[in-house]
C-alpha cells in the first residue's frame, strides 16, 4: 500500500488546494490501521448503518448489499463496529498484526 | 484629475480603499488605524462606494472574514493596528498558507503591556514570518501611493501573497500632510479588474481550500510560499516602476540618500528615515559622509540590494523601531547585519532601538549614533554593538 510518489514544490498547487475534486481516493491511508474490520455476513442484515457512519467511505455496497471493506482507506477507526445494533453484532474489530496480508505502516 | 490635497494617513489610505472599491472589507476597529475604516464606511453610507463591509466582532473574525471572501473570489480588504493585528496572527498565516492576495493596511502602533497607543513598529515585526510580504511607507503619501501598489503585488499571479502596508502610527496616521491624489479612473486603470486564481463560487470548476497537509507534503508547500515571496521582489520593483511611469512617483525596495559617495550609513523603516537625512545634512556640513538607506520593504528582504547599497560603507547604525527582547539586536539589525556578513570586508554595523511607543526620535539622536560611528572608527575601539537610544538609566 504505498502511495504515489508526491509532488515536489515547483508542480505541488498553489495554497495546497484540491483542484481535482474526489481526489482523496488516490491517497491510501489503509496503512493508518491498526484494527481491521470483520464482517460476518451470516450475521450482517444489510441496515447500511455502518455505511452511513464510515469517515472514509470504505464500507463497500452493490445493490444494496453490504459487500466488504475497503482496505486501501480504511483507517481501522472502529466506527463500523460500534454503530452496527446489538442484535446484529456484525463487525469484530481484530488487531491487524492477525493478518498475513497486512497494511505496512 | 489628480489633486494637491491636505490628508492624513489614515484619510489618504480610505481614500486609496475608496478608488480601489474592493469586493469585501471586513474589519474591527482599532487605534490608530479606526480612522479608516470611518472614513472607508463614510465613502460606503453616502454610496460612494459598492463593496460589502462586514463589521465583525473582532480582528480575529475581521481576517477570518476576508479569507473567506477572498477564497471566495473577491477582491478583499482591511485596516488593523497593534492588538488588533495581534489578534490576526494566526489567520495571517493561514492567508498566506491559502496565497490569497489580501491587502491589509496598518497603522504600526506598539503593543501592550503597558497599554500604548502610539507608533512603533512591533505590531508588524512580530508578522514577519507569517509569509505576508510588508510595505514601510514614510509619508501619507507613500501609504496611499502602497495602497494602490499593494494590490497589483498582492495579486500578481507569481505572487498572490497577502501584504501587511505599513505606516507609523500618529506619526503618519494621524499627520496631515501635503499630498497628491490621482483621479479615481487613472487609479482603477493602474490596478485593474481582479481575476481571481481558483475561487471557491466557480461552481464548474470546484476546488477545496485549507486540506490538511501531513509530513510528506507540508513542506513542499511552505517552499513553494518562499519562492513566491522571492519573486515579489521582482514584481514590487516593477510595480513601483510602473507606478512611477503613470503618476510621476517611482518606487523600489530601498530609498538611498547620498550613500554613493558616504563613508557611514543610516538605516530606517518609515518615518524615522526623513530625521536621519537631515541628521545626515547637518552632518556633512561638518565634514562627516553620511548617507541613510530606507528599506521601503522588509519582507520580501532586499538583502542583496542592501549589500550592493552598503557594502562600501565603512560603519552603518541600523535604527530599530521595534525590540526582539533577548535577541541580539532588533530585527532590521540583525538582518543587515546577516546580509552584509559575507563581504571581503564588511562595514561595522550596530544597531540602537528607538522611538518605542511613539517616543519622538530627535536629529541629535541620530547625529549621536553618527558621531559614535566616527570615534570608534578614530580610536578602532567599536561601540556596543546593540544599544538603546534616548532612554532613561
Ligand atoms: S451496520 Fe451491521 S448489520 Fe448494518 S449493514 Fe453494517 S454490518 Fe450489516
Ligand atoms: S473501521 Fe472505520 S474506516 Fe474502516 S470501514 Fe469501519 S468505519 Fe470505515
Amino acid at each position: 500500500m504505498v502511495n504515489p510518489e508526491p509532488l515536489g514544490w515547483r508542480r505541488i498547487p498553489e495554497g495546497a488546494l484540491i483542484l481535482e475534486p474526489g481526489n482523496a481516493v488516490q491517497y491510501l491511508t489503509g496503512g493508518w490501521r491498526t484494527f481491521r474490520p470483520v464482517l460476518d455476513r451470516e450475521r450482517c442484515t444489510d441496515c447500511l448503518i455502518c455505511w452511513i457512519f464510515c469517515p472514509d467511505s470504505a464500507i463497500q455496497v452493490k445493490g444494496g448489499r453490504l459487500l466488504g471493506f475497503d482496505l486501501e482507506h480504511c483507517k481501522g477507526c472502529g466506527i463500523c463496529a460500534a454503530v452496527c445494533p446489538p442484535s446484529a453484532r456484525a463487525i469484530a474489530m481484530v488487531e491487524e498484526s492477525a493478518f498475513q496480508d497486512r497494511a505496512e505502516p | 484629475m489628480t489633486q494637491t490635497v491636505a490628508l492624513t494617513g489614515n484619510t489618504a489610505v480610505a481614500l486609496a480603499m475608496q478608488q480601489i472599491e474592493p469586493d469585501v472589507v471586513a474589519a474591527y476597529p482599532i487605534t490608530p488605524s479606526t480612522e479608516i475604516m470611518q472614513s472607508f464606511a463614510t465613502y460606503i453610507a453616502n454610496g460612494e462606494v459598492d463593496s460589502e463591509l462586514v463589521l465583525a466582532e473582532s480582528e480575529h473574525s475581521a481576517l477570518s472574514a476576508c479569507v473567506g471572501a477572498a477564497a471566495a473570489g473577491g477582491r478583499v480588504m482591511t485596516a488593523t493596528s497593534s492588538q488588533g493585528l495581534a489578534l490576526m496572527w494566526e489567520v495571517l498565516y493561514i492567508a498566506a498558507g491559502l496565497r490569497l492576495p489580501i491587502v491589509i493596511s496598518v497603522a504600526n502602533r506598539a503593543l501592550s503591556a503597558p497599554l500604548n497607543i502610539h507608533g512603533d513598529h512591533s505590531d508588524m515585526m512580530g508578522a514577519r514570518d507569517s509569509g505576508c510580504i510588508q510595505l514601510y511607507a514614510e509619508t501619507a503619501q507613500e501609504a496611499y501611493d502602497n495602497t494602490l501598489q499593494a494590490v497589483r503585488i498582492a495579486e500578481h499571479p507569481e505572487v498572490r501573497l497577502p501584504v501587511l502596508s505599513g505606516m507609523d502610527g500618529f506619526i503618519i496616521s494621524h499627520s496631515i500632510e501635503r499630498m497628491v491624489v490621482e483621479d479615481r479612473e487613472a487609479v482603477r486603470g493602474f490596478v485593474g479588474p481582479y481575476v481571481p486564481h481558483h475561487p471557491l463560487l466557480d461552481l464548474a470548476h470546484p476546488v477545496s481550500y485549507g486540506p490538511l497537509a501531513l509530513p510528506d507534503t507540508y513542506m513542499e508547500h511552505r517552499r513553494q510560499l518562499v519562492e513566491a515571496m522571492r519573486r515579489a521582489e521582482r514584481v514590487i520593483e516593477a510595480v513601483g516602476t510602473e507606478f512611477g511611469a503613470r503618476f510621476g512617483r517611482t518606487y523600489g525596495l530601498t530609498e538611498a540618500y547620498r550613500l554613493e559617495d558616504a563613508e557611514f550609513g543610516l538605516i530606517a523603516l518609515s518615518s524615522a528615515a526623513g530625521t536621519c537625512r537631515v541628521a545626515a545634512d547637518e552632518l556633512r556640513a561638518r565634514g562627516m559622509r553620511v548617507g541613510v538607506l530606507r528599506p521601503r520593504v522588509l519582507r520580501p528582504f532586499p538583502h542583496a540590494r542592501l549589500r550592493d547599497a552598503l557594502g562600501h560603507l565603512r560603519a552603518i547604525a541600523v535604527l530599530d523601531r521595534a525590540d526582539s527582547p533577548g535577541g541580539f539586536g532588533a530585527p532590521v539589525f540583525t538582518e543587515v547585519r546577516s546580509a552584509l556578513y559575507g563581504l571581503p570586508s564588511p562595514p561595522l554595523v550596530i544597531g540602537r532601538v528607538f522611538g518605542l511607543g511613539g517616543r519622538d526620535l530627535l536629529v541629535e539622536h541620530v547625529t549621536e549614533v553618527a558621531e559614535a560611528l566616527e570615534k570608534a572608527l578614530e580610536t578602532g575601539e567599536p561601540p556596543e554593538p546593540v544599544d538603546y537610544l534616548a532612554v532613561r538609566e
